[in-house]
């Protein structure tokens, strides 16, 4: 086999795979078209359902939809505004982890606390649902505390539901994302930390003036990674908390687009026009994280 | 040490264990709060599982605490007669197996064939895979475009679209690319082709990467929710375990529906201890739903750590 021939014959044996890619995931970008017709299923589109940007303009023309997107973007905007002020928590539990001397305890903590990041959204939903449902532990312990007198409904409360849901983020990702952290922690220079030791250096000493310094770029990676995803907060956590109570305060985005596109008769171009923005600004958010990362640390992330 | 000399000798101890007295209280801290931290992610598993074998009124009421009451395993018995849960389980073991198995073949072939600079426009390929981690259209217009290519209400919907991962081929280039070049230079010399080098070659000692990837592979199928509920909406028969677990937290009726069922047969003789209710169906079933993941998750741990250091250090 002449080495041209060899070539052309290994691009082919990929081909097939290449082709499952350009289909589950370029194609979907030829679905944006949905966003300027009248698309109603089953009935496909066609130039007669042709709209142009109609939708676009529906967005802002129509009051009630204006003020629908302005409540979702407040939304996505708190609950990824809170998961980036508090994106320090991981690094903190990763610290004063490695503080703890006893191996067996610290590897204990270490296992039961990554344990959640590995079951899905709709488990986590279940583990609280029995354990804050009005015969659940919670309830029943202050119940028997005398603490309440009758049990909160904590669920279906609409109430603190973004600072709620950081929680049970917080609860399912903390342990795992606290791991990269212990890694950098261990990749640290023990000289330097034993001649703080020799120079008289507290604990609290080392670790402001050491640990958190050498954590600083890998935190800042994270932190680069929080705003390129700042829209995209994903649908399924906010999807399976949602109820009617605390609906208006739980939506966000990628949760709005799904429920436009599935509730009532369904307006599926309404909410590709608003996924097709979305997905536009997410990716103008990564170029500009992405550069910011390189002037910052020399290299991007991307 | 030269510097340990010098210090003075009143107390043997080592510098770097020394402990001052704000260290002591800080060590008393960190301890209480962690096992604050590990109770808070840990009771609730035990509080489910404990409940799941505890007599039935006694869960009902929130009774059982601390330690499983009266035991009993009726619910997991009955659990073969909960209408929708054993196709359901069998739907979910299967997406796993099959999509664990493909993704990782996947990886492995594409990360290798990325690696063939004889390859006709290598570069241009993998680029084209791995820049589809940094976009996606919104689920509407790729569901919409799922529905063309026929994959909803399909079981197949739940294993193409994910077995092409990117960054689990990048993984496998760059292990691939760790591999010494001589290795494969010396079986192409004996006559072997592309293919065969990679199945009798390199498959073989990627072997360690397999093992990381096949786990989260495996983890992901089985956790996969969304695929479900926007693709199979007129195949009640595909749902996934995951689904069947959702459907019966939020739809009070279908749990109703399926009390009568059970309490109409035998669980009315058995009495009340082990006649199902609706908290005991909720526990039981999220202890099935959960624990394949609690039992590979301590033996697979430190694979676990290794795919996200292994990420890390990409990111």
């Amino acid at each position: 086999m002449s080495k041209k021939t060899r070539s052309y014959v290994e691009f082919l044996y990929i081909l097939p795979l290449l082709i499952l890619v350009a289909l589950i995931s370029y194609y979907p970008l030829y679905g944006w078209v949905y966003a300027f017709h009248d698309y109603m299923p089953p009935k496909p589109i066609s130039s007669e359902t042709y709209v142009g940007l109609k939708w676009f303009e529906y967005i802002v023309s129509n009051p009630t939809r204006l003020a629908d997107v302005g409540r979702v973007l407040v939304n996505t905007f708190a609950m990824s505004g809170i998961s980036l002020a508090f994106s320090w928590f991981p690094m903190i539990f990763a610290v004063f982890l490695n503080e703890i001397k006893c191996r067996p305890y610290k590897k204990f903590v270490q296992t039961v606390t990554t344990l959640p990041n590995f079951i899905s959204w709709v488990l986590v939903f279940s583990v609280a649902f029995n354990v804050l449902s009005s015969t659940g532990a919670v309830n029943t312990i202050l119940v028997d505390l005398g603490l309440i007198d009758k049990p909160i409904s904590f669920l279906s409360s609409k109430d603190h539901v973004w600072f709620r849901m950081w929680l049970w983020l917080t609860w399912k990702n903390a342990g795992w994302a606290a791991i990269m952290y212990l890694a950098a922690i261990s990749a640290i220079d023990e000289q330097m930390i034993e001649a703080a030791k020799v120079d008289g250096a507290t604990r609290m000493q080392i670790i402001w003036r050491i640990t958190i310094p050498c954590l600083l770029p890998t935190y800042f990676v994270i932190v680069m990674l929080n705003l390129a995803n700042f829209l995209s907060n994903g649908m399924e956590q906010y999807f399976v908390f949602m109820n009617n109570f605390n609906k208006k305060s739980i939506e966000v985005l990628d949760l709005y687009v799904y429920n436009i596109a599935t509730t009532g008769r369904g307006n599926y171009p309404l909410s590709t026009a608003i996924s097709m923005l979305k997905s536009i600004v997410s990716v103008a958010l990564l170029f500009i994280t992405n550069t910011v990362s390189r002037l910052v640390r020399g290299e991007g992330f991307v | 040490m030269t510097t340990k000399a010098a210090l003075p000798k009143k107390k043997h101890i080592n510098p770097m264990d020394r402990q001052g007295p704000g260290d002591k209280v800080i060590s008393v801290i960190t301890y209480i709060v962690y096992a604050f931290f590990a109770f808070v992610c840990a009771y609730p598993f035990y509080y489910i599982i404990i409940n799941s074998i505890s007599a039935n009124n006694l869960s009902e009421r929130g009774r059982v605490l601390f330690y499983p009451m009266e035991i009993h395993f009726k619910n997991y018995e009955r659990m073969a007669n909960i209408p929708g849960l054993l196709d359901a389980a069998k739907i979910s073991l299967m997406r796993t197996v099959i999509g664990t198995i493909l993704t990782v073949m996947i990886a492995a072939f594409l990360g290798y064939m990325f690696t063939r600079d004889t390859m006709w426009k290598r570069k241009l390929w993998f680029r084209f895979v791995a820049v589809t981690m940094y976009f996606n259209a919104g689920i509407i217009p790729w569901v919409l475009c799922m529905r063309n290519l026929g994959l909803n209400n399909n079981f197949w919907g739940y294993i193409f679209p994910m077995v092409v991962q990117p960054f689990y081929i990048i993984l496998c280039k760059t292990y691939c690319e760790s591999v010494p070049k001589e290795l494969q230079e010396a079986a192409e010399i004996d006559g072997a082709g592309t293919l065969r080098v990679f199945w009798q070659i390199m498959l073989p000692v990627i072997k360690p990467i397999l093992a990381t990837i096949a786990i989260f592979a495996a983890v992901n199928q089985w956790n996969s929710f969304q695929d479900n509920l926007l693709l199979m909406t007129n195949r009640p028969d595909l749902n996934t375990l995951q689904y069947v677990l959702y459907q019966y937290i939020t739809q009070a009726n279908s749990l109703k529906a399926l009390l009568s069922n059970t309490t109409n047969s035998s669980a009315i003789i058995a009495g009340l201890q082990t006649a199902a209710t609706a908290t005991s169906i909720r526990m039981s079933v999220t202890v099935v739903v959960v624990l394949p993941v609690m039992l590979i998750y301590p033996f697979f741990q430190r694979y676990f750590t290794k795919g996200i250091m292994i990420g890390a250090v990409k990111g």
